[in-house]
């Protein structure tokens, strides 16, 4: 359940990084080139899909070295 | 005044390295992989220093005073998608196997994994000939810009011989724990010495609204993509950052965490990490364009550097060049230290077995040292054609890693599986490589389509078909490395 979830949010921000739409576009944003803002974004938004990650979705299982502690 | 800065900074970086020293507990597992007792911070700054060199300051703003910003799309966003999935789906399992059988090497994983010997020769060989070029082209790229932003007046030899022996002192003297420690401060260096250089030099532009404004009467096609980056380069680049998870140097890294959720804070703090050192790498190299609009081929390499000899010569530059030595150091000292490794377990350790812990410790010292000082003599040699190879050498790690990947999670993956794939790498790294060497912007049949796409694909096949071709490994070799009863 949980994996299927970030499997879904992981292929999506792949394709969001071809970011066609802005390829000609010259507006700024913030001072900056629109598409070096949405760039910069793309970054500050894949960090937090981490942080969410490392807490939902650790890839080691319980028993493994460095996975969560088994259930008492 | 600028030699001064970068000795003082070469000084405080022996101090730590020889303070890491006095915490040595002289075995071999404490020497290679700090005893597995690095924790979350230094973690996350010794790889990310590790990953980035002197191109992530240097290279970057010359390629976006070619290119424009497309370069972040390109090499910097990549990166801060893929290389925390690697961090996350890979290397937190690479650390788990590492801590459970006690693995300091790749080579010893993947030959464990197959129980093929052949796997561990190819490998070893394989990986080692991928990071010669990447050693020269840090000891060239200091000694190259002390030269430059001295203007000639040190030599390009001394430049290279100082990153050299620091390098050399501290990594065998302080071994794992010493370079952990100098790429934290290293890193910490380079990224706010890379901030600072950009807010004064866009100040003396009168502001980034300015600049830009500025630009994009001068030169309109940089602040876009336009034609000068183009969407199958963007979508394959993708795969370049890949490589990170089969470099020799981010896997001792790995292996050195204290515990598996020391993992987070690089997995969470690596696209902030990209953020706060590219952003300034290709602003920098896109006002480059206001200074000095027409540098053309190797020129256009040292644009930073002339911003800052126009804008703030003196004291920034001495601080710039201090920067760009600690971004090549922190991956030279990395690379050095794998290679020792390698040497030391994969092929000491495996032909004298009853060698004891000194003398392990000694051997991996004394093949640091060999390696080294072979790669300061090339350098002396090399063309400066070399930096082309950059590129090349991150195919083809990333072209290795379904082989880890198979390994790490493909059940019926063999041996045959692993070699075939290396071959087909080694096959076509080649092919690839004298085709395309002499053309930076080498691209499959012109579309823009990078020939990593086409490695990393052939590889995959190979593995894959291979293992179905053989016979299937031994269902308990297989279940200390997937085991069924966790999942």
């Amino acid at each position: 359940m949980r994996r299927s979830w970030l499997l879904l949010v992981v292929v999506a921000i792949y394709l969001l990084h071809n970011d066609l739409w802005w390829w000609d576009d010259p507006r700024r944003v913030f001072g900056l080139p629109i598409g070096l803002a949405y760039h910069v974004g793309y970054c500050l938004v894949v960090s937090a899909v981490m942080a969410v990650a490392v807490r939902r979705a650790w890839p080691l299982a319980v028993g493994e070295a460095g996975g969560r502690e088994r259930e008492p | 005044m600028i030699l001064g800065i970068v000795l003082a900074y070469l000084a405080l970086v022996l101090v730590i390295g020889a303070a890491s020293h006095r915490q040595s507990r002289g075995t071999g597992e404490d020497f290679f992989v700090a005893s597995r007792t690095i924790g979350p911070f230094v973690l996350l700054m010794t790889l990310f220093g590790t990953h980035m060199t002197s191109f992530a300051l240097l290279g970057a703003s010359a390629e976006s005073y070619r290119v424009g910003i497309g370069v972040f799309a390109l090499m910097a966003s990549s990166s801060a998608l893929m290389v925390p999935l690697v961090f996350l789906f890979v290397g937190t399992r690479v650390w788990s196997l590492g801590k459970r059988h006690g693995f300091l090497t790749q080579v010893q994983m993947l030959r464990h994994r197959w129980q093929s010997e052949a796997v561990g020769v190819l490998l070893f060989i394989v990986l080692v000939l991928l990071l010669i070029p990447y050693l020269l082209i840090g000891v060239m790229g200091g000694g190259i810009t002390l030269a430059e932003i001295t203007s000639g007046a040190v030599p390009v030899w001394v430049g290279g011989l100082l990153i050299s022996v620091v390098v050399l002192t501290y990594v065998s003297f302080g071994g794992m724990r010493g370079t952990a420690w100098v790429n934290t401060f290293q890193t910490a260096l380079f990224m706010v010495l890379g901030a600072v250089t950009a807010v004064v030099i866009v100040d003396r532009l009168g502001g980034v609204d300015r600049a830009m404004t500025r630009l994009a009467e001068a030169a309109p096609e940089l602040l876009v993509r336009g034609e000068l980056v183009r969407p199958l380069q963007l979508l394959s680049y993708t795969l370049i950052p890949l490589s990170v998870g089969m470099f020799p140097h981010i896997f001792s890294h790995w292996l050195s965490a204290r515990r598996a959720t020391a993992f987070r804070a690089s997995i969470i703090g690596y696209p902030l990490c990209i953020v706060a050192v590219w952003v300034p790498s290709v602003l920098l190299g896109v006002f480059g364009r206001l200074d000095f609009p027409d540098l053309a081929g190797p020129a256009a390499n040292s644009v930073l550097v002339k911003m800052i000899a126009i804008h703030a010569p003196g004291v920034l530059g001495g601080l710039l060049a201090a920067g760009v030595f600690a971004a090549i150091m922190s991956s030279l000292d990395s690379q050095s230290l794998a290679l020792g490794t390698m040497f030391t377990q994969d092929l000491v350790r495996r032909y004298w077995p009853d060698l004891s812990d000194q003398r392990q410790v000694l051997s991996g010292r004394l093949f640091v040292i060999v390696v080294v000082g072979l790669t300061f003599a090339l350098s002396l040699v090399a063309q400066r054609s070399i930096f082309g190879l950059a590129v090349w050498t991150f195919t083809g790690y990333a072209a290795l890693l379904p082989i880890l990947l198979a390994a790490l999670f493909w059940r019926r993956s063999t041996a045959v599986g692993a070699l075939s794939a290396l071959v087909v790498v080694s096959g076509l790294w080649l092919v690839a490589f004298f085709r395309g060497w002499s053309q930076p912007d080498f691209s499959i049949g012109g579309t823009g389509l990078m020939p990593v796409v086409a490695m990393f694909a052939a590889s995959a096949v190979a593995m894959v078909v291979g293992s179905l071709a053989s016979t299937p490994p031994p269902a308990e070799v297989v279940e200390r490395f997937i085991p069924r009863s966790v999942r």
